[in-house]
């Protein structure tokens, strides 16, 4: 054994090689037990419909860029319909005991647990996601958040003591690309649970999964009319979201496109909610314990190739451990496998669509132009389809547009600090406000920081986990209103004066 | 002994316990397949110290050990030998004889062996008797007594006068994670280890539960990693002590993959301390030959 590994010079810094001794092999999901159809209807009153309008769009694989499915484009009167649907729906539903409504709530989860690996796979070829992903993280979250909503369906009155409690009505819900079936689970659970009923539109690029769980529904016998979905594009969200029979709007997506629902919704006497982009701060202390800080970086920002609203994108690392902290994760970023999302090995996929590779593409030369030090780890990225390498930005300021804007990619950008009132000053310097992270060893330091920091949700020593029972929502331009836990059912109810007793 | 001149600095970054096991958790999940599997059980094979540490050992069942050690697989020559075998201080020169020529290492436990509660004089005594019996490893306990009091320098200390005991045998510092609580106290006792010359850094006994686990020996590749990079020595890891089946080991291997890279991926850097592991890892490599799972008996117990 020799004493010195691979150290040739003596002023050479020692570094370490990985690959070359024990590459895995391809370990590719199998896709077999998942039919894709050619083509989809809308699901309306229980049951799939053509179109009235006529027209199909076509649902694209981001790994390869090849078409899966064409689906249904529903028009406004395709929107009328189902919402005209939901409405007949409503009243039976609403008068349901909460008991009954918990009955199909957990059905719907437990059949979701059992066709999970469909599920999986089906989310990765239509959103590129890594099935590492799908499987362990967005299909048993979509199950909990039905289990959840469900255990409260019969316990509304517990939540709300002393009133009385009714639901909103017909909720109009639109939903973003990046964790398709997660986020119908999200609004679909609550709004069920508290006697609403649904008329869901998801991405126009990532509708599969959602219409997939129409099924689930008609196998666990959901009454017609109380789900109903609707594929298009914008103005297919626009019709429904102006429809004046919706009674309340739930978003989740761009803040652009949500100050846009927020005007089309005012003075209509419409409840909504908006869950929209964010640019959060990830700080890492001296103190703490770095080689777990690193995994959280890379968690926060790669993470679903970084189509996350709450992605931690600026890292702000105290001064003192700078250099260390930036070796360690530079380190760390060559070991992500970028490739084949239906690899089991894959740790990041396809980014989801041309538009946002674009998107991605135009910041980052931003950031280099803007005078940012640019590192990519040396990675080969497959072709066809749409890919981005993980990306890290040094040397950055606070003005620079890869700071400011949302770039809902790779893409991570570090600065420092000294002090803890600068780290909170640094952090809450944005026009967002929907998540944050702060890995210290210090457990004063953690409540200090958590009561200063102007975001949803405070993350300490971890990164983007999510729970059902955690409510999830931002402040100022990430949105308002929660999702998720007893505050996230608060959107999908009215209350009135109650029956007090005696 | 004498101390060191320098003051040696035993100050190690804090590790945060949940994100720790979510990391071991996450690689845990590699979908190791076809030639990556082939590849990596015969490199576990190879990272073998085939083990018996019972009061009942016999010279029969070491000479038996030796030699499956040295040929775990009569039929198969493309399946190596195991690193090294590992036995009581007793019978170090009887698996010395044993092995002779066959390039399978003699490691011998010693220093009071699992507690380590004996005094520094009988430890040292202990150590060399078992290099002149023929040993060329050394799997040594560190004194937990006095770690746990916080007596870190007592421990370093104790660890170089066994380095120089050893001579040219190489010294494995048994940390006993079991015992130590924390995976804070893991960090540190790796990095007194290293400091103080440890050749590797090994978990457990095997004589206390929990032994090696994932996580932990996930923070020890981080530690020798760290402390490769900050003084270009390299120390290797063993994980030893209730790792039973192939697949635990070939995750094992995933963690010493993608934590510390190529150079430990060798049985110079990495070894797994085990005795029933040997057996599982053969079938599975049957298995991939034949295309279908022998009987148990169909491998020799020892």
């Amino acid at each position: 054994m020799a004493n010195t590994g691979k150290r040739k010079g003596r002023r050479e810094r020692p570094d370490l090689t990985f690959g070359g001794v024990w590459d895995y092999a391809p370990a590719p999901e199998s896709t077999d037990h998942v039919d894709v159809a050619e083509r989809y209807g809308l699901f309306v009153g229980g049951a799939w419909a053509r179109p009235r309008s006529g027209k199909y769009f076509a649902t694209m694989n981001p790994a390869n860029g090849r078409k899966l499915s064409d689906v249904a484009y529903a028009g406004g009167k395709d929107v009328d319909a189902a919402v005209a649907a939901a409405k007949k729906a409503l009243p039976g539903w609403s008068r349901l005991s909460g008991d009954d409504r918990a009955r199909y709530l957990y059905r719907v989860a437990r059949v979701l647990q059992e066709r999970a690996r469909e599920f999986a796979v089906l989310e990765t070829l239509d959103n590129g996601k890594p099935i590492k992903e799908t499987r362990d993280v967005d299909v048993p979250l979509a199950a909990q958040h039905f289990f959840y909503h469900a255990g409260w369906a019969d316990k509304l009155d517990m939540l709300f003591p002393g009133q009385d409690v009714q639901p909103v009505g017909v909720v109009g819900q639109v939903i973003p690309w990046n964790f398709p079936l997660l986020m119908a689970a999200w609004k679909i659970a609550p709004a069920l649970a508290a006697g609403n009923t649904v008329v869901i539109k998801p991405a126009e690029t990532s509708p599969l999964t959602a219409l997939r769980l129409c099924e689930v529904f008609m196998q666990a016998g959901l009454p017609a009319g109380v789900v109903n979905v609707v594929t298009g594009d914008g103005k297919t969200g626009r019709s429904l979201v102006t429809h004046p029979g919706v009674d309340k709007v739930a978003f989740t997506g761009s803040t652009e496109v949500g100050k846009e629902i927020q005007r089309a919704v005012a003075g209509r006497g419409v409840d909504l909610t908006l869950e929209l982009g964010g640019k959060a701060a990830h700080l890492v202390f001296e103190d703490a314990a770095l080689d777990q800080a690193v995994e959280g970086v890379v968690r926060g920002i790669f993470f679903n190739q970084g189509h996350v609203c709450c992605a931690g994108s600026r890292l702000l690392v105290q001064e003192g451990v700078h250099d260390v902290f930036v070796r360690k994760l530079k380190r760390r970023m060559g070991r992500i496998r970028v490739g084949d999302p239906l690899d089991k090995n894959t740790d990041m996929g396809a980014i989801h669509s041309r538009e946002q590779l674009q998107r991605i593409r135009e910041l980052v030369d931003a950031g280099v132009q803007e005078g940012a030090t640019l590192y990519q780890p040396e990675c080969e990225l497959p072709r066809g389809g749409y890919w981005f390498a993980p990306t890290l930005f040094t040397g950055v300021s606070q003005t620079q547009r890869i700071v400011r804007e949302e770039i809902f990619g790779p893409v991570l950008s570090v600065s420092t600090f000294r002090t803890p009132e600068e780290a909170v000053a640094k952090a809450n310097d944005t026009s967002y406000g929907l998540s944050a992270g702060i890995w210290t060893d210090k457990g004063a330091r953690i409540l200090w920081m958590a009561a200063r920091m102007r975001a949803g949700v405070v993350w300490n020593n971890t990164f983007n986990r999510f729970d059902a029972a955690s409510p999830f929502g931002g402040f100022q331009e990430s949105g308002f209103g929660r999702e998720g836990g007893r505050q996230g059912l608060r959107a999908y109810v009215r209350l009135g004066a109650g029956l007090l007793p005696g | 002994m004498s101390s060191s001149p320098i003051k040696p600095d035993f100050r190690v970054p804090p590790v945060d316990a949940v994100a720790l096991e979510t990391r071991a958790a996450d690689l845990a999940t590699r979908s190791i397949k076809k030639h990556a599997k082939e590849r990596g059980l015969k490199l576990v094979v190879a990272m073998i110290d085939l083990t018996t540490l019972e009061g009942q050992d016999s010279p029969g069942k070491v000479r038996h050990l030796c030699s499956k050690a040295a040929t775990p697989l009569p039929r198969r020559e493309d399946v190596p030998s195991c690193a090294a075998v590992c036995v009581y201080p007793d019978l170090v020169s009887v698996a010395a004889q044993a092995v002779a020529g066959t390039g399978v290492q003699v490691a011998s436990v010693a220093t009071g062996f699992p507690a380590g509660r004996t005094d520094r004089r009988t430890k040292l005594r202990e150590v060399a008797l078992a290099v002149q019996a023929g040993a060329s490893e050394i799997d040594m306990v560190i004194d937990r007594g006095a770690f746990l009091a916080g007596r870190d320098r007592a421990v370093y200390d104790e660890i170089r006068a066994v380095k120089d005991a050893c001579g040219e045998a190489h010294l494995k510092v048994i940390l006993e994670t079991g015992e130590l609580g924390t995976y804070d106290n893991v960090r540190r006792a790796s990095h007194v280890a290293m400091l103080a010359g440890a050749d590797f850094i090994k978990t457990s006994t095997g004589k206390i539960s929990p032994a090696s686990t994932r996580p932990t020996v996930l923070l020890m590749l981080e530690a020798a990693r760290d402390h490769f990079l900050e003084t270009g020595r390299m120390v290797g890891v063993k994980a030893a002590g209730g790792i039973r089946t192939a697949k635990d080991a070939l995750r094992y291997l995933v963690l010493v993959n993608e934590t510390c890279g190529d150079s430990w991926m060798s049985p110079d850097w990495f070894r797994f301390g085990a005795s029933s592991l040997l057996n599982d890892v053969l079938m599975q490599l049957e298995k991939l030959r034949t295309g279908r799972y022998q009987r148990p008996t169909d491998f020799s117990r020892d």
